[in-house]
């Protein structure tokens, strides 16, 4: 009896298992509905690197690599890499019988013309890395040689296609400028997805691209990307049910609840691994008193950072106290200066100063710059000059759109500004544009905006960028988040979450560490 | 001839209005902090020294503001509203794309408000201290006080999302691929909300305005004579009474042109109805000066061909009006 029951039980188990695997092999064919906010104005991938053309141009273009959860390489145009024991010399694998859009074979000359000619003038973070290299080459169609001048560890992460986007050379022959070309008009890649229609103001539709080299994929017929852009009606969309995911920042955090609590919708934190994005509170330390380093204090005891992440970011953030958040390579926490919440502590070293509050309480006037992203941080703005406000810092807000704030945030025309950036992988790429003495004013707002000046955390920036030890670079970024964390030429603020929300039939959406800026070729829909 | 003249002479009236527009505008904008040198930089994230600079001769925005100015009013008078330094293609290209949507939005609205606007001033004049003259009245300042953008998110929640009778935003299905009538049908189906959401500001204004207007002349003493005369009441009401009570409502209907458009920003993002108006909100925030100014220029454009309309339909309504005048 004991024996059939478990031999009953074995079939049954086999049974729910080869259900289970038959239930999780991908179905071919469908569309997948997206909303694209706000609208793109290229979805070539080359020339347009900004969120809504990197989720749309991913689908299309193609880089050598992507990046796993883990920030591994993972083959795409590549086949394969090998990196010279020295770290200088980095040599790419081509896959054979890769094709353009329009039929043409794609070869190593695509590679060199992307690298040396395309990027470097239309994309500044890749041009100052390719400044780096002595030379690149092409030996034959199918490898690509880069010879750094120096080592680079953080080398590789130039090659995912948002960053390192293969473009068809070519499309460009004669073309002189190319950021301003027509030639950027035509939308030819090597990517899963094709372009199919892009009805302005409306709808961008891919197409399946039947001669993709991954034989079999991609399982979906279509990709629509939705344009809707007013918040309220993104959400709508969704609850439609018109389509079938949205991602962080297409409607504001505090109704990510709302939306994920119906049924056969899921939430995901996952995809962001690559990009890490850090909120913080420049400070203009040119500016007195900002400058003194117990000014910066007392703002940062007089802000409640846990209050930030649950009341106004709706638990989607995680606290931190120096540039490295959770997840990131090099963290070191044991090393970091905390500046909890404490008004009074913040009062008392505003006394300390000798900044005594007059007779309405103030002590000192700044001027704060929302980051002009939405009502999430429009309210942070608020709780800032509340809170300060409350310690005798009396804060006004400076309204701005977003070419106000690029403007004056860049050209260091503010006391206080609310910023954010993307770590990308590695602090030599992510970290040491913001701390770097050397790279100021007018060089984008992920710059050292602050006119923070530290010889010694220039030098540790430079060393670690170029030290292949793991172990010696993990000792430079210590001490560097030891430095930061105790001299707060910046306040920061939240490692920021970015929720997800998704219909669960929709399979693999989020697979590797560049999340939605996937190419979608393993995206399927369940029944 | 004397109609002609007048014609010619409102149209040169009407050039110099659209010139100092632009010109306006022109200065107006790049008052405004951030030009698209500062943009490009700011979302390309990390830039070198001469990125900002080098972008800035690019666009010819190195140069001081007349020469710009100067040079955008050549080429507009060869019809050449420039390149688009957002989307890299000709202007022209971009606002003709979206012309014709929100011409079908503000048309539809144009017309929906007019016609209901004044048929309930009428019937509300008709019943005048009657419970339907106190409902229209009533009604209409409920439409004259709520926000357009507010009126709309309502109408999605009731109309979409509890009853489902009509899509929530977009001017057609995505993916759907209709041809033909079904195509027709489909694009009326996405106009209807957002275009009488447009139109109740409007029909709120004609109702009030028609009804007191017409509450004025049917107490006239030629209104009187007709009755006396023994013409038939409706005829009455057709003949003698709408046609005197119309005069205001074509004063507004001037206005209108240019209230429209700026309602359209919003009830085109509220609806994502893909017009022109969205794409001036857009441009402003990536301070695409061209295609901005572009759409001054139409928007601009549109309100004179509106005023000369209605100058024309003055003339028609009361004959003693003369257009040379």
């Amino acid at each position: 009896m004991k024996k059939a029951f478990r031999r009953f039980a074995l079939v049954l188990g086999a049974a729910l298992f080869a259900t289970a695997a038959f239930a999780q092999a991908p179905r071919d064919g469908g569309s997948l509905n997206l909303i694209v906010n706000p609208e793109p104005p290229t979805i070539n991938l080359g020339s347009g690197k900004l969120g809504p053309s990197s989720f749309v141009g991913s689908k299309i273009y193609e880089g050598l690599i992507s990046l796993s959860p883990k920030l591994e390489p993972i083959p795409r145009l590549a086949q394969s890499w090998t990196i010279s024991p020295d770290g200088k010399v980095y040599t790419f694998k081509l896959r054979p019988g890769v094709k353009w859009h329009d039929g043409k074979p794609f070869t190593s000359a695509d590679v060199l013309f992307s690298f040396k000619q395309y990027l470097p003038a239309t994309f500044a973070r890749t041009k100052l890395i390719m400044d780096q290299t002595a030379s690149i080459e092409a030996p034959d169609d199918l490898t690509v040689v880069f010879t750094l001048k120096q080592p680079y560890p953080a080398f590789m992460y130039i090659f995912e296609a948002t960053g390192g986007t293969i473009m068809p050379k070519h499309l460009y022959e004669g073309v002189t400028d190319y950021r301003t070309t027509q030639v950027n008009n035509t939308i030819v890649g090597t990517g899963p997805f094709k372009l199919g229609e892009w009805r302005r103001g409306a709808f961008i539709k891919l197409v399946k691209n039947s001669d993709y080299w991954d034989k079999g994929k991609p399982h979906l017929d279509n990709l629509f990307f939705h344009i809707v852009p007013d918040a309220v009606g993104r959400s709508i969309a969704f609850e439609s049910g018109k389509v079938d995911a949205i991602r962080a920042g297409d409607v504001e955090n505090f109704e990510i609840a709302r939306l994920a609590a119906a049924p056969g919708v899921g939430l995901t934190k996952a995809g962001w691994e690559f990009l890490q994005p850090v909120g913080f509170l420049n400070m203009n330390l040119r500016n007195k008193p900002l400058g003194d380093l117990r000014f910066r204090q007392a703002i940062a005891h007089a802000i409640d950072r846990q209050f930030i992440i649950k009341n106004i970011f709706s638990t989607f953030g995680e606290p931190v106290n120096g540039p490295f958040p959770a997840g990131y390579v090099f963290r070191d926490t044991s090393v970091e200066t905390k500046y909890p919440y404490d008004p009074a502590r913040a009062k008392a070293l505003l006394d300390e100063m000798g900044l005594k509050p007059g007779a309405d309480g103030t002590r000192v006037t700044l001027r704060l710059l929302p980051l002009p992203y939405g009502e999430t941080w429009q309210r942070l703005a608020e709780y800032t000059r509340e809170r300060l406000n409350a310690v005798g810092i009396k804060t006004t807000i400076v309204a701005t759109d977003v070419p106000g704030w690029f403007s004056r945030a860049s050209s260091g025309d503010f006391d206080l500004a609310y910023n954010f950036v993307y770590l990308l992988g590695d602090p030599a790429i992510g970290v040491s544009q913001t701390y770097l003495s050397t790279n100021q004013l007018n060089r984008g707002t992920a710059a050292n905006i602050d006119g923070y000046v530290n010889k010694d955390v220039d030098a540790l920036l430079i060393k670690a960028e170029q030290e292949t030890n793991k172990t010696e670079r993990a000792k430079l970024y210590s001490q560097l988040q030891k430095t930061l964390s105790h001299d707060l030429p910046i306040l920061w603020t939240h490692q920021m979450v970015m929720p997800t929300v998704y219909r669960t039939k929709v399979k693999n959406l989020i697979s590797t560490g560049l999340g939605m800026n996937e190419n979608f070729a393993d995206v399927w829909i369940g029944k | 001839m004397d109609r002609l003249l007048f014609l010619a002479r409102r149209c040169f009236k009407a050039v110099l209005v659209i010139l100092c527009v632009i010109a306006i505008n022109f200065a107006l904008i790049r008052a405004a902090p951030g030009d698209p040198a500062t943009i490009l930089a700011g979302e390309a994230g990390a830039v070198d020294a001469g990125f900002v600079e080098r972008i800035r001769q690019d666009y010819g925005l190195d140069k001081p503001m007349p020469v710009q100015l100067l040079t955008y009013m050549k080429q507009l008078l060869s019809f050449d509203l420039g390149e688009s330094y957002r989307e890299n293609r000709p202007v022209k290209e971009i606002v003709l794309e979206k012309l014709p949507a929100t011409l079908l939005l503000t048309l539809s609205a144009f017309f929906f408000s007019v016609v209901v606007g004044v048929s309930l001033g009428i019937a509300a004049a008709r019943r005048a201290g009657t419970l339907l003259d106190t409902l229209i009245t009533a009604g209409s300042l409920v439409f004259f006080a709520m926000p357009l953008f507010w009126i709309g998110l309502l109408a999605i929640v009731l109309f979409s999302m509890k009853l489902g009778w009509l899509p929530p935003y977009g001017m057609s299905t995505v993916g759907a691929d209709l041809t033909g009538w079904e195509s027709v049908l489909d694009v009326a189906r996405h106009l209807l909300m957002p275009a009488v959401t447009l139109g109740l500001f409007y029909v709120a204004i004609y109702t009030r305005v028609t009804r007191a207007a017409a509450l004025e002349v049917m107490d006239q003493d030629f209104v009187k004579t007709a009755r006396a005369k023994g013409v038939p009441e409706g005829r009455v009401w057709r003949r003698h009474i709408l046609r005197n009570s119309v005069l205001p409502v074509i004063t507004f209907i001037s206005l209108q042109a240019g209230h429209i458009m700026g309602g359209s920003v919003l009830i085109e993002t509220v609806f994502a109805w893909p017009g022109v108006g969205r794409l001036a909100f857009d441009a402003l925030f990536q301070r695409d000066y061209n295609l901005l100014l572009a759409v001054f220029f139409v928007s601009s454009v549109m309100v004179v061909i509106f005023n000369l309309i209605a100058d024309v339909l003055y003339s028609i309504a009361d004959p003693r009006i003369e257009l040379q005048k």
